[in-house]
């Protein structure tokens, strides 16, 4: 049995330690989607209670930035996992550029929605004494688009976290990517966050639109 | 320290019901404890360590055999607890006629009662027996919870919505009347008395009572002090759906959906009228929410249905009221949205 | 991997590898990091029963003469969180279950063994945080968070609390994890899945109740900081919200949560019984079946704590029909530990007698459930004292006798001391007629109709109070007495060897305590209840006498 530099005990076989990575991410993903899935709950039941005062209320969010940012989050998502295929094809430094890419790509998504963010509340957009719509649906479609993409922000930046320490570990060491499941595991998260957003760019700025 | 209880009054209907199912119930658990408890000890002390008791394995048939028989027999009594109490109990009977309705509103800390004709209390409320009761339920604050341990009943009192209690005082006498919903600092001193009398006792209870305006009268001042007049009266100039008749009719919003004008529906119409805006008209009503406080909307509320020939203390028959039972999903307020 | 020269000195043991502070504060090593919870669980066990021995003794008279009103919420809060949170549901699985899984599936350490370190830090963190707030601030929501009054009304540091007990989640989640993935992935050769220890099954039932329904609680409690901290209208009825969809999101964490309270124990209990018992446990794949039946119906029977809440009718017959269904394999099991005595050589060790204790506390609990499950009598009976005897009947007669018995059982192999066997015995029955004389008059005066929660109360109540207050003094010597001579035992007790029982799970053939890497040589795989023929451990009776 060779030693390899990316073994870790308690595991004495880097294929068992990779799958085993892979199923804790796989786990971990299903915690992190019924996360979300109590937010998704909430909108839902509200949603449900006022559709009128919901449509009405989407369709003030800027769907211009919400596309740009499906768009940038999509081309990540298709980055990382071009890294993941280089890394196995032994193309170590292409794969290193492609993870690279994503990170970018993440850090441009979070600068994107900083902007919307910062003409949502120009346009009093927050739920309060100043919000812009009137009636009880909006300020309650309003809550829950802060708190959906805030939660979604604070995964992307965990993931960017991630990335960024992968990014460094493999610097001097590219084989670092094929080895030991971390670029897998990491791919994995990101491909999630991606996915929550899928869903939550119909949610929050496709109803209401969807009448002309 | 006074004298120790071991026996719950049943006062309402309702209790005698549920120590049926209670004791039953009861009944079924202590057989079962017993058998166990029965079971552990001899076994405890047959195959204690040195007896000469029998030991062999036993064959694997019969182990199946016992595993399925237990697992069916459980199922069986499970489903037989359920059938007998919860299937005749949730789906209860009708309303019953002539119903006393009382408003009752809950706030930190107190219970505040109104009768049909303005008779009010706090932390107390007089009731004649064997007289169907219809408590129509909301609080101003937090969460309460209506407990009355001698009619078996309770139940949560939401803010912004109404809840329905329905129930017949069977004895005469004092009860406790608790919080049973934790509610802040004082929950534990948000009680009262509950005064079931004689049906005579109780009408010269009401008489004695300093009448305060009934909830219809109360309702038709607020309509003036709101100016509600002023868009909705039928003379008004303004283009605004008009209200006589309104009540219990089927009313068409705006967004297509058809719903029936009941409490809710009034209840949030005026707090959020811009949720449900009728068809055909502007949505140029304002909010009350915050204006109209819970006892003012049930005061409209009462007036209105005054305008459409119905008393308040007639009680309803297009919204069932489950016998102890939580109101049913019409009531709850954001419904209106639809 | 194993050096093949002869070892010039013994291998040192898991509690000799190492001995800075720092070496236990940055272990991997999933036994020092199941010590480390056992220290961190028993503080918080400590501070919650503090809280409540001041409630029992203020409930001794009607009237509220010791503390004031808000002292007693803010008390009676304090002990709901901290026993739920911070004792009940990481107990069994971050002691025993961080400690024995990798030891009884043939392991070295769990599969993430630097998250499961992590998970001790955020627990702690979180826990602390939270305590430190409850304790400078005050909450007095009471352990459930019911909006509105946590959101608009309470004046508590409920923002600050909320934040800390979500922290902690996430520690229950990644411990869920990691067990998943070590039972999956690190089961020595010929381990099978029906061989594993019932421990283990439980361990991973409760796992998969952690990894699911954890997240639920963290975002619900997320969206109460939001509603208090940004004032959104989330829960806030007066604004259209629906404080009702908070107690849906709420249970549906809460009352699984019971179950990653008592599943442990039913792990635990399994192995005392089939090894005190001498037998091998009856009906091992119902066993199975029946933990697994638990975790899933689990999920599905929240809406039995919202019976009076004005939730509808029809929701109601559905939630009350799933709980009685949930009550059957918890009742399979109840009649298979019972028949795993049928024709054994029992041994009335003090692990056997909490796990007797943890039986029938578990059936009085169970079937008081029925009562719960059953509609009309549940409006009667929630939110008053019925409920609180009920859960408690539950939640720390069964798992708290079952946390002790586990503690005695595994005692011997955690620290290589046997404990000293007849003040254990005495220990475990005291802790048994205490518990009962404490929670037994709860139901009854929870019939009678006497609200939970309540600082003052109708003086009629008061002789119940009185007992059980006289009990909860009996529980609190009970539990106070262990601490005294196991810690007596680390100094002087007898050296356990091996396997002072005889018993038959991998960890037994560990040394006691076991090294660092848990296996000197590798473990021989086999049914782990081959107790027959049925000799008796000889040794462990002797120190009784």
């Amino acid at each position: 049995m060779t030693a390899s530099p990316f073994l870790r005990p308690p595991w004495d076989n880097l294929n068992r330690q990779h799958q085993a990575v892979s199923l804790g991410m796989w786990i971990f993903l299903v915690s992190e989607i019924l996360l979300f899935a109590g937010l998704f709950a909430g909108y839902g039941v509200y949603r449900h209670l006022y559709p009128a005062s919901f449509a009405k209320a989407s369709a003030q969010t800027d769907i211009v930035f919400g596309t740009v940012n499906t768009a940038i989050l999509m081309t990540s998502s298709l980055s990382i996992a071009l890294a993941g295929g280089l890394a196995r094809a032994r193309l170590p430094r292409l794969a290193w550029y492609c993870l690279l890419a994503t990170l970018v790509l993440g850090a441009a998504f979070l600068v994107v929605k900083g902007f919307e963010y910062r003409e949502d509340i120009d346009k009093h957009l927050f739920p309060g004494p100043q919000f812009a719509l009137g009636g009880t649906g909006p300020a309650l479609f309003f809550s829950f688009y802060w708190i959906m993409t805030g939660v979604h922000a604070a995964h992307v930046s965990g993931g960017l976290a991630a990335i960024a320490r992968l990014l460094i570990a493999s610097r001097n060491e590219p084989a670092w990517l094929s080895g030991g499941g971390s670029e897998e595991a990491t791919a994995l998260y990101w491909h999630l966050v991606d996915v929550i957003w899928i869903v939550l760019y119909p949610l929050l700025y496709l109803n209401g639109r969807t009448h002309g | 320290m006074t004298g120790m209880r071991l026996s719950l009054p049943e006062a309402s209907g309702n209790a005698r019901l549920v120590d049926t199912a209670f004791f039953t119930v009861f009944g079924i658990a202590a057989v079962i404890f017993v058998a166990l408890f029965i079971l552990l000890v001899v076994f405890s002390i047959r195959y204690r360590r040195g007896t000469r008791a029998r030991r062999g394995p036993l064959p694997s048939l019969l182990r199946r055999e016992i595993e399925i028989g237990w697992t069916t027999a459980t199922t069986f009594v499970a489903i037989f607890i359920f059938w007998w109490f919860v299937g005749g109990f949730t789906l209860p009977p009708r309303a019953a006629p002539n119903q006393l309705e009382i408003h009752v509103v809950a706030k930190q800390w107190m219970w505040k009662a109104e009768h049909p004709d303005g008779a009010r209390e706090i932390d107390a409320l007089h009731l004649p027996v064997n007289t169907p009761i219809r408590l129509v339920m909301t609080s101003e604050d937090v969460i309460h919870s209506f407990f009355v341990p001698a009619f078996r009943l309770k139940q949560d009192v939401l803010p912004a919505r109404s809840e329905v209690l329905a129930f017949t005082p069977t004895r005469i006498g004092d009860f406790h009347l608790f919080c049973a919903e934790f509610c802040g600092t004082q929950h534990s001193r948000m009680t009262g008395d509950i005064v079931v009398m004689t049906q005579p006792d109780y009408a010269g209870w009401v008489r004695r009572q300093p009448h305060g305006d009934n909830l219809v009268r109360q309702g038709e001042a607020l309509f003036a002090k709101f100016g509600c007049g002023a868009c909705h009266a039928p003379e008004s100039q303004v283009h605004a759906p008009k209200l006589a008749g309104l009540y219990g009719t089927r009313v068409t919003l705006a967004d297509g959906r058809r719903l029936t004008a009941d409490d809710a529906y009034l209840r949030n119409a005026i707090l959020h009228p811009r949720d449900g805006t009728v068809a055909g008209y502007a949505p140029i009503m304002p909010d009350y929410a915050g204006v109209a406080g819970p006892a003012d909307i049930d005061a409209l509320i009462a007036y209105l249905k005054s305008q459409s020939g119905l008393k308040s203390q007639s009680g309803l028959k297009s919204q069932s009221s489950p016998k102890s039972q939580s109101s049913p999903k019409s009531q709850s307020s954001p419904q209106a949205d639809r | 991997m194993t050096d093949a020269a002869l070892p010039a000195r013994p291998v040192p043991d898991y509690l000799h590898h190492g001995h800075t502070i720092w070496s236990w504060l940055s272990t991997t090593d999933h036994k020092r990091i199941g010590i480390l919870f056992a220290v961190s669980i028993t503080l918080f066990f400590t501070i919650g029963a503090v809280a409540i021995a001041v409630v029992r003794l203020e409930l001794l008279t009607p009237a509220g003469d010791l503390v004031s009103d808000d002292t007693y919420n803010k008390l009676f809060t304090l002990h709901g969180i901290v026993m739920v949170w911070f004792f009940l549901v990481p107990s069994i699985p971050v002691t025993f279950g961080n400690f024995l899984l990798p030891l009884m599936i043939g392991a070295k350490d769990l599969a993430f063994p630097r998250i499961n370190l992590l998970s001790w830090y955020l627990y702690l963190g979180g826990a602390a945080f939270t305590v430190a707030t409850i304790i400078a601030g005050g909450v007095d929501t009471g352990w459930t968070f019911y909006t509105p009054y946590s959101t608009m009304f309470s004046n508590g540091a409920v923002l600050t609390a909320v934040a800390g007990v979500i922290v902690v989640g996430f520690s229950s989640v990644m411990t869920g994890v990691n067990f998943i993935a070590t039972t999956h992935m690190l089961r020595a050769p010929g381990m099978t899945w029906f061989r594993l220890p019932l421990f283990v099954w439980a361990m991973y039932a409760t796992s998969l109740v952690m990894v699911l329904a954890t997240p639920v609680l963290a975002m619900t409690l997320l969206l109460i900081m939001a509603e208090r901290w940004f004032e959104l209208p989330i829960f806030d009825p007066s604004r259209g919200g629906d404080p009702l969809l908070f107690q849906h999101l709420f249970w549906f964490y809460s009352h699984p949560a019971v179950y990653i309270m008592v599943l442990p124990a039913m792990g635990v209990a399994s192995e005392i019984i089939a090894c005190f018992a001498r037998r091998r446990l009856f009906g091992y794949a119902f066993m199975v079946y029946a933990l697994i039946g638990i975790a899933v119906i689990g999920f599905f029977v929240w809406g039995h704590h919202m019976f009076v809440s004005g939730q509808s009718p029809y929701a109601n017959v559905v939630f009350s029909f799933l709980s009685f269904m949930v009550a059957v394999p918890s009742a399979i099991k109840v009649f298979n530990w019972t028949a795993t005595l049928y024709r054994g050589s029992i041994v009335f060790t003090a692990p056997m007698l909490y796990a007797f204790s943890f039986l029938g506390l578990f059936t009085i609990g169970g079937l008081t459930g029925l009562f719960l499950a059953t509609v009309p009598i549940d409006i009667h009976v929630t939110d008053t004292y019925f409920v609180v005897a009920h859960f408690h009947y539950i939640m720390v007669g069964a798992s708290v006798s079952a946390f002790f018995g586990g503690l005695h059982f595994w005692w011997p192999k955690i620290t290589g001391r046997l404990y000293p066997e007849l003040w254990a015995r005495f220990a475990a029955v005291l802790m048994f007629f205490g518990f009962n004389l404490t929670f037994f008059p709860q139901f009854v005066m929870g019939y009678l109709g006497m609200p939970r929660r309540y600082h003052v109360y109708p003086p009629e109540f008061q002789v119940y109070h009185v007992l059980s207050t006289g009990g909860a003094a009996l529980l609190g010597g009970a539990y106070l007495m262990p601490l005294a001579y196991l810690v007596w035992s680390l100094f002087y007790g007898r050296r356990a060897g091996a396997n002072p029982w005889e018993a038959q799970g991998l960890e037994w053939q560990a040394p006691s305590p076991p090294p660092h890497d848990n296996f000197l040589t590798p473990p021989r795989v086999g049914d782990p209840y081959d107790y027959h023929p049925p000799e008796g451990p000889a040794a462990l009776m002797d120190d009784a006498a």
